[in-house]
């Protein structure tokens, strides 16, 4: 433990008004925290820049699934855990399970949650790339009141969003209509439990006849921030991934990809590697398409 | 200084700390239960792990304050009125602990893996204990424990 836990405040408000009263009161001066599995570990090794937090992890007022006809509604204080236990989830919505089964072990995924993963805004986390894939809306908090954007607008930089400091993170809505799309989604890591993404691909896409009719990209780690891989989806477009046409396609989907991705080298790999990497998935990926 | 009340191993306690102490350091420095160790303290190798209510939890990435109210099980809370747990027996016999930093972490997410999956296949083992690290055993003694606790558990 290398913090002096003493020079840290913390309060839990009893509900998500008083919380958001909090915020708005003193903005910017407390940082929320949640399940803890990022803020904590910055806390043990002594690096936590921030002084002063305000728990949500007990409110009971961001933690539900809710489902209507065209879309899962989550609590931004939903576990991975609640995720992979979610029938419903299970159904509609495959990619993020699994990104939520790959998000840290059995102990962490009882704590962390999907807000969390998203406000950290790490261009290498899990579940991003599935929800730009399948086209989600955040909904946003604070004593103000609501306002929904387009989850691909959210980040808007390295470890920055349109979060104001009064504001929280309340829904995570994703559309649930994907019968008739084909989806898929890889993670590359040192190795497959628990280890953070060197890079990831998520995908949806709709074929008819041979040609791609509609297509979202979501990727982890190819940009300093998640990325929604808007060219390469527009390159793919109307393209055929008939056995005849297949090679063309790949070749222009992996120059497109080329042309978006940029990746950076880190600790965990090299930007080289990433885009390489990165073009193969989506490579994979059209293969299935065409058989 | 915050007030935090919580029910470990089934005594109620209160005590006041800084509400970000680590649960972890709650446990062994308040609570003076030292059963539960801190191996890399963030929160990848699980040798602090604890169940609070009921769910699997490393207790090194939980600030005192979110315990507030938690019923909490340690591995000082596993054996009932000085007779091992039947997870702790297994372990013991079939070489599942050797130098034991890891073992309350590994008997805690045994425990909370069999209330899961009462017949565990190899692979729901593997992915209840990857959370739980051991540089002892190489793990198959670990994995041959857990067989075994459940089919103890079956038979009682």
């Amino acid at each position: 433990m290398h913090s002096d836990v003493s020079q840290f405040a913390l309060t839990a408000p009893p509900t998500l008004e008083a919380v958001l009263q909090q915020l708005a009161t003193e903005p910017g001066k407390h940082t929320p925290i949640a399940g803890g599995t990022e803020i904590m570990v910055a806390l043990g090794v002594g690096r936590l820049p921030q002084r002063s937090f305000v728990s949500i992890q007990h409110l009971r007022e961001l933690r539900f699934i809710r489902v209507d006809a065209d879309a899962i509604h989550i609590g931004a204080g939903v576990t991975f855990t609640d995720i992979r236990r979610s029938k419903e989830i299970a159904d509609d919505l495959p990619l993020l399970i699994q990104s939520a089964s790959w998000t840290g072990s059995v102990a962490n995924q009882n704590r962390g949650t999907l807000g969390g993963n998203i406000c950290n805004a790490s261009p290498a986390a899990d579940t991003p790339p599935a929800l730009l894939a399948y086209g989600a809306a955040v909904t946003l908090i604070s004593s103000a009141g609501l306002r929904t954007v387009r989850y691909e607008d959210f980040h808007l930089g390295y470890k920055k969003t349109l979060l104001r400091p009064d504001e929280l993170l309340h829904t995570i809505t994703v559309p649930r209509n994907f019968s008739g799309y084909r989806q898929y989604i890889r993670k590359i890591g040192t190795r497959n439990a628990q280890a953070i993404s060197k890079t990831a691909l998520a995908a949806v896409a709709k074929i008819e006849g041979d040609i791609i009719a509609d297509i979202r990209l979501g990727a982890a780690s190819l940009a300093d921030r998640p990325l929604r891989c808007a060219a390469t989806e527009a390159a793919l477009l109307n393209r055929s991934v008939a056995p005849v046409h297949l090679e063309v396609t790949i070749k222009a989907a992996r120059a497109a990809l080329a042309g978006e991705a940029k990746p950076i080298d880190d600790i965990r790999s090299t930007g080289k590697y990433r885009a390489a990497v990165a073009a193969n998935l989506l490579e994979e990926f059209l293969r299935s398409l065409a058989s | 200084m915050s007030k935090i009340n919580l029910r470990v191993n089934g005594e109620s306690q209160s005590i006041d700390v800084p509400p970000m102490k680590r649960l972890l350091d709650v446990l062994r420095e308040d609570l003076h239960l030292t059963g539960t160790k801190e191996g890399c303290g963030e929160g990848e190798c699980g040798a602090c792990a604890v169940l609070m209510n009921g769910e699997l939890v490393n207790s090194c990435l939980i600030p005192a304050l979110q315990a507030s109210g938690a019923t909490l099980c340690t591995i000082e809370g596993v054996a009932q009125n000085n007779t091992l747990h039947p997870i702790q027996q297994c372990f013991l016999e079939r070489g599942g602990a050797q130098c034991g930093i890891c073992t309350p972490g590994m008997i805690l997410a045994t425990h909370h893996l069999l209330d899961k999956y009462p017949d565990p296949t190899m692979e729901q083992i593997q992915e209840g204990l990857a959370g739980n690290l051991c540089r002892c055993t190489g793990y198959m003694r670990i994995f041959e424990s857990v067989k075994k606790a459940a089919e103890v558990r079956a038979t009682t």
